[in-house]
């Protein structure tokens, strides 16, 4: 009955979806009045059935209905709750709900709440949202029907694949969705804008904070997705270049470039056109990275469907969609008159360049990941990884860092070196000075060492935006944009020192003996064998103590799941302010010692503490840009009511 | 005054189209460039046979692990096997955790690059992990090509 209401509840938003594409299309063309008042009720609706249906997906996984195909083939009685839940998206149908959900919700606020455009461009805007949700609508109830009922219900399910089987499976997947679909109002808005012909300043303001939204969930995304492959793979690494890991990098490379230049139209006036086009290149990386992610082209824990029908539609509707844009955008960008002229020495050049080394950053992370799908194409299997993106991107990631130290101490328009002489010696000197000492006194790696030198002089140049002026009244985008910079320092930071200074220790221990890793000290107590809700384990007793100091235990641990079979390497982790120790067990020697893989990893941390630190100034900026237009609405009804009253 | 002053908004956006065509051509180009001398490519072991690929180079190894061939070395970390598709034969060393699903007779995949003396130094060892999840490489080659390869070799 629930799956029923569920499926009747899709179908409904679908038709809904379609009067929404339809009503806004007319509209916005030829301002029929009546369709035009159906299209913001619509959107609503659709987004409020949407979330029901997902809703009743959730609880058929809660109540393990085992008649529903999906449930049966994902989930398992015996799963802990949190799982149970987590598992209504951990599956091809289930997250193709979600993503219609999370494009639906988001359409359905910007017809709640955005007022401040012009109607045929809202309109327009709406119309798009909706044309995109169609296609994925018919994508879910002609191919991936998630409420498919089975004739007969099996004895219990198949169970989650348990490298999913991580508390991080819950939000690790809905933030990156929120974040991924999210950009699709950064796509609708663009083309509404461009339909309509109203590329403006109050247009980047409108668009802003949805993609900030976006952004903020996408940045959560990524890093909690990097923190659960750190220690869930027990690899000791934290990125490794994986396709799916680049299909969420490139949104994020796309949509930060966005946010850049909607500030510069939002308070200059310039770079139109490009604004424009970065909104529908962030959405299309969206629906690149789903497609790569999803078709089952690569074959990694994220890939649901092996079905060669999905991966087909879903790249109908990619080309549908980027194609229909580009042709829009190709057809307009001549409409779009040039922007207010700037100096190349301004905080409007400083941001050129922030966007166009994202861009080729964005250019060579999609070369790199589409290659070996190009080659295969011809017979031949490569696979790409570090060797080829650490290096050519940070040739553009590096002075990108060293504009950013310095761009927001610009002045908008046109601005002289003189002026800020001072915090550009500051910075120079924080930063040369760390070079010296580093090169110096340690035989880093380049690319590690002009890391750290450049993450030192992002950081003391994060904050010299706030020189000189009162903390108290510092607008809350201008805090932002500081803390992010500054996580971004962190971040880079984190990740220098990781690669620079990181140690490891591989070795076969018995029982009862010791190891150590640079300043840490480990015993090998015991390892026994203990038992979870749906896994068996050999677990390692040990205590380890850092540079003499008092004993921790830790517990790593080979899990054998037996729903479905298979193992999984559970690390244990000792986290210290400056940095991590990584602990894995491997199996058992002839001999009887076990093999044990240790990592002193110092401020490893620190590479997510920054991503934390970035979405938390995506968050103050969000807040202050939310509150502004609030305070704004409130004025403009208090003048509306004043007025009212004076005429009465 | 400044120059730019004097110039005309179309020819701003003019150069600043240029700005990014020359970036984006040009990160283009060194992506090519690079992805050509720092791709790893995929060899089977009658592949290596046939025309090994530089010492040093980065390459994926990927077959069949020969039953009987496993041999652990007595730091307890090490181990030696042989990775063979039929028609080659190739010793691997590895030092490191295996994954779990590491058996003999099953397909493996393999990062590494070959020394001089023909021997495979694996960094890396994917296994397969089960029918729903494996290293891309084997998906194909296991089922089809490989277990022929392989049957036909013991027969």
């Amino acid at each position: 009955m629930i799956a029923e209401l569920g499926l009747v509840a899709l179908w409904l938003a679908a038709a809904l979806a379609g009067l929404q594409f339809l009503g806004g299309w007319l509209g916005a063309r030829s301002d029929n009045a009546e369709l035009a008042a159906l299209v913001r009720p619509a959107a609503v609706l659709q987004a409020g059935l949407c979330a029901f249906s997902f809703a009743c997906l959730v609880y058929l996984f809660v109540v393990t209905d085992l008649s529903v195909a999906l449930v049966a083939n994902n989930s398992h009685s015996m799963k802990p709750m949190i799982f149970k839940i987590a598992g209504a998206w951990s599956n091809h149908e289930g997250s193709m709900l979600l993503w219609v959900s999370v494009m639906a919700v988001a359409g359905g606020l910007i017809a709640l709440v955005e007022r401040r455009l012009p109607e045929s461009t809202m309109l327009a805007t709406l119309a798009a949202q909706a044309f995109v949700g169609l296609g994925f609508y018919a994508f879910m109830l002609i191919s991936s029907n998630p409420f498919a009922r089975l004739l007969q219900p099996p004895a219990d399910g198949n169970g989650l694949n348990p490298l999913l089987q991580d508390v991080a499976a819950a939000y690790h997947p809905t933030t990156l969705y929120v974040g991924y679909v999210g950009l699709s109002v950064a796509f609708s808005f663009a083309v509404g804008a461009l339909l309509t012909r109203q590329v403006t300043p109050e247009f980047a303001r409108v668009m802003r904070p949805w993609v900030l939204g976006a952004w903020i969930f996408l940045t959560v995304g990524i890093t909690a997705g990097s923190y659960w492959a750190y220690y869930e793979l027990g690899w000791g690494g934290w990125w490794f270049w994986d396709p799916v890991e680049n299909a969420s990098l490139m949104p994020w490379l796309a949509a930060t470039a966005l946010l850049h230049s909607a500030s510069v139209l939002a308070a200059r006036d310039a770079l139109r056109a490009w604004t424009i086009m970065l909104g529908v290149v962030a959405f299309s990386m969206s629906m690149i990275g789903t497609f790569l992610v999803r078709s089952g082209i690569l074959t990694s824990v994220h890939a649901f469907a092996v079905d060669p029908e999905r991966g087909s539609f879903i790249l109908i509707l990619l080309a549908l969609y980027i194609g229909g844009a580009l042709v829009v955008f190709a057809m307009r960008a001549s409409t779009v008159s040039e922007g207010e002229r700037f100096s190349p020495m301004s905080r409007e050049g400083a941001l050129v360049v922030n966007n166009v080394a994202l861009s080729a950053i964005l250019a060579i992370v999609l070369l790199g990941t589409l290659y070996p799908l190009l080659t295969e194409a011809f017979g031949v299997r490569v696979s790409v990884g570090p060797p080829y993106f650490n290096p050519v991107s940070a040739i553009f990631f590096l002075p990108m860092l060293l504009v950013m130290a310095v761009g927001p101490l610009l002045n908008w328009r046109k601005d002289q070196f003189a002026r800020v002489r001072l915090p550009v010696i500051v910075i120079s000197v924080a930063g040369i000075g760390v070079l010296l000492g580093a090169w110096l006194l340690s035989d880093m790696g380049l690319l590690p060492l002009l890391g750290l030198a450049l993450s030192i002089a992002v950081g003391v140049g994060s904050f010299l935006p706030m020189r000189g002026r009162s903390l108290r009244r510092l607008p809350l985008p201008v805090w932002g944009m500081c803390i992010a910079h500054f996580g971004i320092a962190v971040g880079v930071f984190g990740m220098a020192a990781d690669s620079a200074f990181q140690q490891e220790r591989l070795v076969a221990v018995a029982v009862g003996g010791e190891t150590s890793v640079g300043p840490w000290r480990a015993r090998l107590n015991a390892v026994e064998p203990i038992a979870g809700p749906n896994w068996t384990a050999m677990q390692a007793d040990m205590e380890v103590s850092h540079d003499g100091g008092a004993w921790r235990t830790a517990n790593p641990q080979q899990r054998n799941f037996w729903q479905p079979p298979q193992e999984t390497s559970e690390v244990a982790l000792i986290t210290r302010w400056n940095g991590q120790l990584y602990v894995a067990v491997g199996t058992e020697t002839e001999d009887g010692r076990w093999q044990l893989r240790l990592w002193w990893k110092p401020f490893v941390t620190w590479i997510w503490y920054g991503g934390l630190l970035i979405a938390l100034g995506g968050a103050l900026a969000l807040v202050g840009r939310v509150s502004v237009d609030l305070r704004r609405r409130s004025a403009a009804r208090q003048i509306a009511a004043r007025k009212a009253e004076v005429t009465a | 005054m400044t120059k730019t002053q004097g110039i005309k908004a179309k020819h701003q956006r003019l150069v600043l189209l240029v700005v990014a065509l020359v970036a984006l051509i040009g990160a283009g180009l060194l992506a090519a460039w690079a992805l050509r001398s720092q791709a790893s490519y995929f060899y089977l072991p009658s592949e290596i046979v046939a025309a090994a690929p530089t010492p040093g180079q980065a390459v994926r190894l990927g077959g069949m692990v020969e039953s009987g061939s496993i041999k652990p070395q007595t730091d307890g970390v090490t181990i030696e096997f042989m990775v063979v598709d039929g028609a080659g034969r190739i010793p691997v060393r590895f030092t490191g955790i295996l994954p779990a699903l590491f058996v003999e007779g099953q397909g493996v995949v393999a990062d590494g690059h070959m020394l001089a003396d023909g021997v495979f130094v694996a960094e890396n060892v994917l296994a397969k992990h089960d029918e729903n999840y494996m290293p891309r490489d084997l998906a194909s080659i296991d089922r089809d090509e490989l277990r022929r390869q392989l049957e036909t070799s013991l027969e």
